[in-house]
């Protein structure tokens, strides 16, 4: 954390009332995204419990499993999911936009444009919390290797036709959520710590409803005193009143309330399965579903506290104007939504459990290039963001006081002008050290060449910039693109736009140091489905 | 009960599936003599000695009391290891002084080795999909063993022939389904940390004898003598506090009322230097009080200044963009009050779906 972001915890505090960290939002939202509020059982990898899922907050689909051990109920519990959430993917995998693609011929080498489709809009998932981006991945990795009956007649078990397609859009969803900046996938925590300091720890701030506590109390009402009502108040039966954001529930929910459920649940359906005559069975059968309702509004009752709370933490990140390069990252992961949809059509095999060398190497140089994106992108978009790294040394603030024209001696001199600027930061600068400034939406690069002298009374300093870059081809510099004196400008000692790194081999490349090129064995690399056990005990 | 008693008890509990779910991965995993253990520890650490065969000695542990029940443990396992063969003890009972007072631990299950060597087994619920377990879990199960491997140690010293395994054995369901699966941590580091923090813990005596006079921490006394006595106790509270022990929410509030900086993260206060209280912090950064020339006072001043002219500028821009535009602007916060109406009447619209 760094000082400008405690600072504003401190003061938040101090006023009760959690702080802007952020002055516009750094992240797209979507006009309809698909909110998905899951919920699981306790002590169990992949057995879903419950979820609340939709595009309207009026009209939530809500989804049980009356008992997640029955793999059944699971199984039926998952295509439901995948009738929820496909359609909202694929509502946006057909509107598409012409766009170019470099791409390097592999006879020739040469870079050439290629014509390929490009999704106008992609579907966005929003979930409560960060250990729901978790779960989203982890429900995708139990769904792709899936067999249907279609897939194989044989198959033990076989799982609804459109579960693992569903599988292999939430792996593909869990994944991109690692990218930095991405909007595909969403925890609302995590969206609302990015523009709020509350008056919490970081850990706290996990807390969906107490991180709402400090940003919106309700009136009369401090952020502490909320925020702790929202962790610890119980009602009349014990139960939290703002229940965990999930995936995991209360223990409390689940001895009391669920457990005792779940066994009448259980006998009912024993006795249904040895009803003997028509007439009981109407009866039993009245029972079980009386049973399974009961089941499902339990689940309902600690849902939809969340389901309201994301909602409301989307209208208060609404309030905010998007930042103007958010729509930028917003473009790379609808290239990412289209290069799936692609990929999925083309009938290629779902995600690897492990990704070989050269896929690993290049998802982590291509996240740590976003990473850097992200930093400049939020820093320029952000004056707020932009304060910390002026503290920081990073980047200064800086009036212009003269230019000079210069030139460089080559046969066809170009303009090189030498820039004063007055300012009251002490940046990072050592001799030639590059700083850009945003011009136009471009970034324009100058050189340090020299602090004029000691600092006056107001601890003001002059330096001197060479500018290089962004003033046309001709020998006089195009009009504007020269700083004037009186203009306030906004130096960064980072790149505005950040290059990635060396090209990877291609993975028939791979050096044996890596695990060799992929191929010799790639028949028993195939992906085989995970055995399935005959009796159903998780 | 303290924590209740203080009027802040915390959210503590295990949700019994979660509970059913352990216990019968462990049945499981240790059925039919513990076979299918042994097989996962023959294959990833058997070394050269001799498979396990059907004539495992699986000791009977039982005896009264903790004491009695950590006698027998050391008892089985000096016979185990003089027999030479493959011995697996089903929760045994070990001891281990902390901060001057015996603590009594039982971990999931001891293997002895026909060479002599012991080696903790840890049965966890927690799935390893991929072969990959969560982190932060591994990380905990790992520490928990270290404390086992210490309390097995001083057992050892006094056996002669034996040795205990730095090494440990995690036992996983496997991906999703109920089949065990295993992995060997290295727990040295675990095991060094532990014990260094064990021989810097202060003496429970010690604590005691720095407390007044009839301190007593009986939950049935009157809630503000147990306030007191439990302030008595100076603590140290740090939001990972929360997460472990049952007097965080007491010890938070406290900590809150006093201003501390703590309360944010133990980071922050690195950060702040000499400065340990909100106000102070506060009051330095508006200029109010503290040295100028001291560098965390400076740079504090120099983040609000910073932080100040950034809030102003964002709001003369969009000022700016509102008189513009103010159609546009008028627009947008009729639609956010709409939004934010349709947010009141959420439940109710929400209901429809129960």
């Amino acid at each position: 954390m760094s000082l400008i972001t405690t600072l504003a915890r401190l003061e938040a505090v101090d006023t009760g009332r959690a702080q802007p960290l952020a002055t516009v939002r750094h992240r797209h939202l979507t006009d309809r995204p698909l909110v998905l509020v899951p919920l699981t059982t306790a002590g169990e990898a992949g057995a879903p419990l419950g979820a609340l899922v939709g595009t309207d907050r009026e009209a939530p689909r809500l989804l049980a499993v009356a008992q997640p051990r029955d793999r059944d109920l699971r199984f039926a519990f998952l295509a439901e999911l995948a009738e929820a959430v496909l359609p909202h993917i694929e509502a946006y995998a057909d509107v598409v936009e012409p766009a170019e693609r470099n791409e390097t011929d592999p006879a020739t080498g040469k870079k050439t444009k290629v014509e390929v489709e490009l999704c106008t809009d992609a579907g966005q998932l929003i979930v409560p919390s960060r250990a729901g981006v978790e779960f989203v991945r982890l429900l995708g990795r139990s769904m792709r290797f899936r067999r249907t009956a279609e897939d194989d007649p044989d198959t033990p078990y076989p799982a609804p036709a459109r579960v693992p397609l569903l599988g292999r859009w939430l792996t593909h969803y869990g994944e991109r959520a690692r990218v930095p900046g991405s909007s595909l996938l969403l925890a609302a925590t995590d969206l609302l710590n990015r523009h709020w300091a509350t008056g919490q720890s970081s850990l706290e701030d996990q807390h969906l409803g107490a991180l709402l506590s400090w940003i919106d109390p309700p009136a009369g009402s401090s952020g502490a005193e909320a925020a702790l009502r929202a962790e610890l108040a119980r009602d009349s039966e014990g139960q939290l009143l703002c229940p965990p954001a999930g995936p995991a529930t209360d223990p409390d929910f689940d001895n009391r309330l669920l457990a005792p459920a779940i066994e009448r649940y259980d006998r009912a359906r024993t006795a249904l399965a040895s009803a003997e005559d028509g007439l009981a069975a109407d009866a039993r059968l009245g029972e079980l579903s009386g049973a399974e309702r009961e089941i499902r509004s339990l689940l309902a009752r600690v849902m939809l506290p969340t389901w309201d709370a994301v909602w409301r933490g989307l209208d208060l990140l609404r309030e905010l104007p998007e930042g103007s390069r958010a729509e930028d990252r917003w473009t790379r992961d609808r290239w990412s939504f289209t290069a799936h949809r692609d990929r999925v059509r083309s009938g290629e095999p779902p995600q690897p459990r492990r990704d070989d060398a050269v896929t690993a190497a290049q998802k982590l140089a291509s996240r740590e290039t976003a990473q850097a994106q992200l930093e400049a992108q939020e820093a320029l978009d952000d004056p707020l963001v932009l304060a910390g790294r002026r503290l920081a040394g990073e980047a200064f603030l800086a009036t212009v006081t003269d230019v000079e024209m210069t030139y460089t001696e080559s046969k066809r001199p170009s303009p090189r002008p030498l820039v004063t600027v007055r300012t009251d930061e002490r940046p990072h600068l050592g001799e030639r050290t590059k700083v850009y400034r945003s011009l136009e939406g471009k970034p324009q690069t100058a050189e340090f060449v020299r602090a004029e002298d000691e600092p006056d009374q107001d601890g003001d300093v002059l330096l001197v910039l060479r500018i290089l870059d962004r003033m046309g081809r001709g020998k006089e510099p195009a009009p504007g693109s020269v700083p004037e004196p009186g203009d306030r400008i906004a130096w960064t000692l980072f790149e505005h736009d950040q290059r990635g790194g060396p090209k990877l081999p291609d993975p028939e490349e791979t050096p044996w140091t890596h695990g060799g090129p992929p191929g010799a064995d790639a028949a028993t690399r195939a992906e085989q489905p995970d055995p399935v056990t005959p009796e159903d005990l998780l | 009960m303290l924590a209740t008693a203080l009027g802040s008890p915390a959210p503590f509990g295990q949700s019994q599936f979660a509970f059913m779910r352990g216990n019968a991965f462990e049945a499981k995993v240790k059925a039919d003599g513990g076979a299918e253990l042994l097989r996962l520890l023959y294959e990833r650490l058997g070394g050269s000695s001799a498979a396990p065969g059907p004539d495992v000695a699986t000791p009977d542990l039982s005896a009264a009391g903790p004491e009695g029940r950590a006698a027998r443990t050391a008892l089985a396992l000096r016979e185990a290891t003089a027999a030479g063969g493959w011995a697996l003890l089903d929760h045994p009972m070990l001891a281990l002084e902390v901060a001057g007072s015996p603590a009594y631990l039982e971990p999931d299950a001891v293997v002895v080795h026909p060479d002599g060597r012991w080696t903790v087994v840890e049965i966890k619920s927690f799935p390893m999909i991929d072969a990959s377990a969560d982190a932060s879990k591994v990380g905990a199960a790992a520490r928990q063993a270290a404390v086992y491997v210490l309390a097995l140690e001083r057992v050892a010293a006094v056996t002669e022939g034996a040795e205990v395994g730095q090494r440990v054995l995690l036992v996983c369901p496997k991906d999703f389904s109920n089949l065990p699966t295993a992995s060997v941590v290295d727990v040295r580091k675990q095991r060094a940390v532990t014990r260094r923090q064990l021989t810097r813990l202060t003496r429970i005596e010690d604590i005691a004898a720095g407390l007044p006079e009839g301190t007593t921490f009986d939950p049935a006394c009157p809630s503000e003598e147990l306030d007191a006595a439990v302030a008595a106790v100076p603590p140290a509270y740090a939001p990972e506090c929360l997460a472990a022990c049952e007097l965080a929410f007491h010890c938070r509030a406290k900590s809150r009322a006093e201003g501390a900086v703590e309360t944010l993260g133990r980071s922050v206060r690195g950060e702040l230097g000499g400065l340990t209280t909100v106000a102070g912090v506060l009051a330095a950064a508006a200029g109010k009080e503290g040295d100028p020339a001291d560098p965390t006072v400076a740079a504090l001043r120099r983040a609000a200044a910073l932080r100040a002219e950034a809030l102003e500028s964002a709001a003369v821009l969009r000022a700016g963009a509102r008189e513009a535009a103010p159609v546009a602007g008028a627009g947008a916060r009729e639609a956010v009050s709409v939004a934010s109406a349709g947010a009141s009447d959420g439940p109710e619209g929400a209901a429809a779906c129960r």
